[in-house]
């Protein structure tokens, strides 16, 4: 294999790499924005983050991604491709997400709510220093799944013409004629960046963890210390 | 340009049609999921580790790569291995062994939820290995993550529309194939969403009861 194609699949990881990392940003916007708002008290907000998880939740991530591309133009709405592909995968994901946030947030003692009533705190203090530091800790494992999802979904793009890896993928096989190879290759990409994404998310797993004075592992007892 | 709702409502019954192919694929691999899922969880206990480590390496290495990918993968490397399978049953195995390593943590986890005591009142009666896994564990595994089944059944539904890189005649293909001659993809696209997040909200009706259920005999 030529210099060239090496190259091409290194510009195509970076633009997975690239896709993973916004859409979990814009993600993780659009799923707090909306594990909240299942959580106020106002109607209307309940209703939008209602419709907005049920939807996405019903929605193949690229049939989204087809209508931003293809349809949006229609209404006279031309994206910029990559921002297309980084808005249907956040939304997608945003929705799982938003599950998560919730999930986490009820999770959280009624005892420990109570307690802050209890003190006098308002309810953005109650949000702030009791309910979030213990919700967030429990939203990293789930948050870790869903990354991998993330990362397995950008593979889409490809079909919308972005370049990414499995795209450059595509034209390594068709330059090389090896189509074993190359499938095979790409799948072992995705699966070691798999994998360093899991171990990263282990990372954060445990400090969150010790964060609120738990260790993810009981410790055997390892001498005097 | 705006809506044409006549455009929309002339392209609903070739979109049906993809519609009842794409159900077609979900079915096949949902079945194929439930057996294959079933496997993995019990192979993953096995006693031998030639046999457990091997089957945990796989089910990771799907889970963790994009089912696109791997449906090229079937598509284009089995025929070149002799192996010449129609482009229904490609996909069909593909939706379905990549949601087999999904399927098969809900068995884990159903076995695993299984008292102790259980295995041990099936070793006092001398029970066989077979016996007690078909008479005593695998019955009280298995009803309680019927719901968690539920929704993969849901989510393989949603992975349908990338069988369009396998040639299957799904919603996608229809949208591309229609669009190619009139060009109207916002009124094709939005129809082919609105089908899919219908059926979508079908097949996760019975899934919510079940879980309404359950929940409420777990209380």
């Amino acid at each position: 294999m030529s210099t060239g194609l090496w190259l091409r699949l290194l510009d195509g990881l970076l633009v997975t790499l690239e896709l993973t990392v916004f859409g979990a940003a814009i993600g993780l916007v659009f799923a707090f924005a909306a594990g909240l708002a299942r959580l106020s008290p106002n109607r209307v907000l309940r209703g939008v983050a209602l419709a907005y998880t049920e939807g996405f939740r019903g929605l193949p991530a690229l049939v989204v991604l087809f209508w931003l591309v293809f349809a949006l133009p229609g209404l006279g709405l031309q994206l910029e491709p990559l921002f297309a592909g980084v808005l249907a995968l956040s939304l997608n994901i945003g929705a799982y997400g938003a599950e998560v946030v919730r999930g986490a947030v009820v999770s959280v003692p009624t005892a420990q709510l109570e307690a802050a009533t209890a003190l006098n705190f308002t309810p953005w203090q109650r949000m702030r220093l009791v309910v979030l530091p213990q919700a967030l800790v429990a939203m990293v494992p789930p948050f870790g799944n869903l990354l991998v999802e993330l990362l397995k979904a950008t593979a889409l793009v490809s079909l919308v013409y972005l370049q990414d890896l499995t795209f450059q993928g595509q034209i390594v096989r068709a330059a090389t004629g090896d189509t074993a190879a190359t499938f095979a290759g790409l799948l072992v990409g995705y699966g070691v960046i798999a994998l360093v994404l899991t171990r990263l998310v282990k990372l954060v797993e445990r400090r969150a963890a010790a964060s609120l004075g738990h260790t993810t592992r009981p410790r055997a007892v390892e001498g005097a210390r | 340009m705006t809506f044409d709702w006549q455009a929309a409502w002339g392209a609903a019954p070739a979109l049906l049609r993809g519609l009842a192919t794409a159900l077609q694929a979900a079915a096949l691999g949902y079945v194929i999921a439930l057996v294959l899922g079933l496997g993995f969880a019990l192979l993953r206990r096995s006693g031998r580790r030639w046999v457990r480590l091997p089957v945990a390496f796989f089910v990771e290495f799907v889970r963790s790569t994009p089912l696109l990918v791997q449906l090229f993968f079937l598509f284009f490397v089995l025929p070149t291995v002799g192996i010449e399978l129609s482009a229904m049953a490609t996909g069909a195995i593909g939706l379905g062994v990549h949601y087999a390593t999904y399927t098969s943590e809900v068995y884990r986890a159903g076995i695993d939820g299984v008292p102790a005591g259980q295995w041990e009142a099936a070793k006092a009666l001398s029970l066989s290995r077979g016996r007690t896994w078909t008479r005593v564990v695998l019955p009280q595994a298995v009803p309680r993550v019927v719901p968690a089944l539920g929704n993969y059944a849901i989510a393989l539904f949603k992975d349908t529309p990338q069988l369009t890189v396998i040639t299957i005649a799904e919603v996608l293909s229809v949208v591309k194939a229609v669009g190619s001659q009139n060009f109207q993809y916002l009124e094709l696209i939005t129809v082919a969403g609105v089908l899919y997040l219908i059926t979508a909200l079908v097949i996760a009706w019975p899934v919510r009861v079940l879980e309404r259920r359950y929940r409420r005999e777990s209380a």
